[in-house]
């Protein structure tokens, strides 16, 4: 039986020095920004060892995000599939409606400690942007979130959300209009304001310290997977799926299995409209090593180190790159990535929703689908855990128009 | 080739401060690009600074990011413009220097771009997003294929890594004279001057002072404080004459090319002390 979980503190282990997962990761941004990087690393470091820190943000996770979420028994979608039994892990149901508030509010809290009195984010689905205005209404700080034009449109209920909770949203038109351009954008925003300023960012990306700091912050995700499993089924799963947008999702769904047990882990890409360039945004898939927003890892770009134009429907997997510790799971073969496509995932958001009474994001509904794959390649003794990453209000609209369906 | 050094300690010999002008390679295009180092080269500046176009510019602010996409529209490829570097090379005496993503470098392979680099007739090279400290071998490379990897060095760095890198420099330092990203600013920061004369007490190598400088005023207020002086978005901007707005209105390239001789000779008057 594998040690269930991490004896050391999940804050304390990470990577490197240099903050390089095997070759990948590190710290390539403008010099400008290299010592707030050092900053945020030894506050962070410093509020790992803080009970005061911890114990301020378990009870937010437990009062305000309403942690531990759920994990459910997706019967019907079990037998449709006619395979392994197929479970969810709900991160849909916290406040917010995704995961991602479980980073906000850890790096909101550090913005505090660092005294440091303004916030930016950058944002695609919206569900980043929702949850760091959240995060910043409680702890009353001002917030500024960076979309994309493009994401501006079709996620308007979550650019409603964040301006009513008081966050300036600024939409950016440079480039393709989506995460990337948003994630360029806050960067510059930072260059000049870096002084008062922290950089929430979203996703187990960009540069060292905040592929760590957000993999940690999400791995709340799945030292409670571990615990649930054991209470539910007396061990563990035997295979475990999250799609991989940045991924921080998958970071924090697998980052502890990892690290204590040899349950097969499979992430899940955005595989758009097809393996073209451009089609797809499957960086673990199709791309090569490269540099993009201040690390190394996988990367679409061309010949020239351009990044490439990137499709998915799920605007929070619309991204060209991929957090750095995923490229070094891909090559230790810890984990295996797979994609999925955007008429795939429509799809599977249509039955969920109307087998489990489940209206999930676009972004979750790539790794639902692998699960259905999966279930029915194995027996039904078998236990697969997706990470259900979000709710699907925000897509609504944007399914419903892509799939032609009446309203 | 002149090393940068050499060129830089004749100006500081003549009490004069070098003008470096920054041009996007490819926009327009890549003919406009060499008949602008020519007219520029002709102006003896001290050092001329060619920016590969990059999808993804962090440090850039709106001028310069728009003219890297403009030259990437046109699907510009780094051998394009090592091969046109190359062409023009002959005529100019100014030390050229590149300005390129670190993105780029790896891609193209360290090793092959320093040589292609050196083989076109640049002396040196600056990576924005290359961390000094870093166990890549970009540093050692360089040294080894006799191009001036140029550090920068801005407000936020802390003091003890401004001398450690300073002791390290070769060819200059670029000191960014503002915490954000390039682009045309009125004033100057109150203080720039102090932390400039602190860097020259540090550095055994230049100092020239980049971001937010377009004009012979500023030249004139820094010219005793440093050795050289980085003028981007204000040249161009000027470049962009060429694309912005529909075709009737725009001006002829001979109109622009005098426009922006005529604006460096300026800086560089102001730079005579
Ligand atoms: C619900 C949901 N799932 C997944 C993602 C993808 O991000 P990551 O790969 O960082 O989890 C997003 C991003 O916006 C999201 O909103």
């Amino acid at each position: 039986m594998p040690q269930i979980l991490p004896k050391s503190s999940p804050l304390a282990a990470g990577p490197d020095s240099q903050g390089r997962y095997g070759p990948f990761g590190g710290k390539y941004v403008p010099e400008t920004l290299n010592h707030a990087l050092e900053e945020l690393d030894a506050a962070y470091a410093a509020a790992a060892q803080d009970p005061d820190f911890q114990s301020r943000l378990n009870v937010l996770l437990r009062d305000l995000v309403g942690r531990p979420s759920p994990l459910y028994f997706a019967e019907r979608l079990t037998n449709l599939a006619g395979g392994a039994q197929i479970w969810l892990k709900r991160e849909d149901l916290n406040h917010t409606g995704a995961h991602k508030i479980n980073n906000t509010l850890g790096q909101a809290l550090l913005t505090l400690r660092m005294g440091k009195t303004r916030v930016i984010a950058e944002t695609g689905a919206g569900q980043h942007g929702v949850a760091s205005a959240t995060a910043c209404a409680r702890l009353g700080l001002p917030c500024v979130v960076y979309m994309g034009a493009e994401d501006v449109r079709r996620q308007q209920p979550n650019v409603r959300a964040m301006r009513f909770l008081g966050t300036e949203v600024r939409p950016v038109e440079t480039g393709s209009r989506t995460l990337r351009d948003a994630v360029n954008e806050a960067m510059r925003d930072w260059m000049a304001s870096v002084k008062d300023t922290h950089y929430i960012l979203g996703s187990a990306v960009g540069p060292h310290p905040f592929p760590k700091i957000v993999r940690d912050f999400q791995a709340i995700i799945g030292r409670e997977s571990i615990e649930q499993s054991k209470q539910r089924f007396g061990r563990l799963p035997d295979c475990v799926i999250a799609c991989v947008g940045g991924g921080s999702n998958a970071a924090g769904m697998f980052y502890p299995f990892v690290q204590t047990t040899d349950v097969p882990l499979i992430g899940v890409e955005a595989g758009g409209r097809g393996p073209v360039s451009g089609d797809h945004a499957a960086p673990l898939t199709f791309g090569q090593p490269g540099i993009l927003h201040g690390s190394l890892s996988y990367v679409l770009q061309d010949d020239d180190g351009q990044t490439c134009d990137v499709h998915s429907a799920s605007a929070g997997l619309d991204y060209p790159g991929v957090g750095p510790e995923h490229s070094y799971w891909k090559d230790s073969g810890r984990v295996a990535y797979t994609q999925c496509t955007d008429d795939d995932a429509l799809q599977a958001v249509l039955t969920l929703a109307r087998n489990e009474g489940i209206l999930c994001a676009l972004e979750s509904a790539h790794a639902v689908h692998e699960a259905m794959q999966q279930a029915k390649q194995r027996s039904k003794d078998d236990i697969i855990l997706v990470c259900l990453s979000g709710r699907g209000d925000k897509d609504a609209a944007e399914v419903q128009r892509l799939l032609g369906m009446n309203t | 080739m002149r090393s940068i050094s050499a060129a830089l300690s004749e100006f500081a010999s003549q009490q004069q401060t070098a003008i470096m002008p920054f041009v996007t390679a490819g926009d327009p295009d890549l003919a406009f690009t060499e008949e602008l180092l020519r007219r520029l080269d002709g102006l003896q500046p001290g050092l001329i600074e060619i920016g590969f176009p990059y999808s993804d510019p962090i440090a850039d602010g709106p001028v310069i990011q728009a003219s890297y996409t403009r030259a990437l529209a046109s699907q510009l490829r780094v051998d394009q413009i090592f091969e046109s570097i190359g062409r023009v090379r002959p005529d100019l005496t100014q030390p050229l220097v590149a300005m390129v993503s670190y993105a780029i470098v790896l891609r193209y392979g360290s090793e092959r771009f320093l040589e292609k680099a050196r083989s076109a007739g640049f002396s040196g090279l600056i990576v924005p997003d290359f961390l000094w400290e870093s166990e890549d071998p970009l540093r050692t490379l360089c040294l080894a294929s006799g191009l001036d990897l140029i550090p920068l060095i801005t407000p936020t760095t802390p003091p003890d890594r401004v001398s450690r890198i300073a002791q390290q420099a070769s060819g200059f330092i670029y000191y960014v004279s503002v915490a954000g990203v390039t682009g045309e600013r009125t004033g100057l920061p109150q203080d720039l001057q102090r932390n400039l004369a602190h860097l020259r007490r540090e550095s055994p190598v230049p100092v020239c002072v980049g971001f937010g400088i377009s004009q012979p005023g500023q030249v004139r207020e820094l010219r005793s404080h440093c050795d050289g002086v980085i003028v981007g978005s204000a040249i161009v901007k000027r470049i962009a004459a060429l694309s912005d707005g529909d075709a009737s209105t725009r001006p002829n390239r001979k109109l622009v090319l005098d426009e922006i001789a005529n604006f460096v000779a300026d800086l560089i008057r102001a730079g005579n002390s």
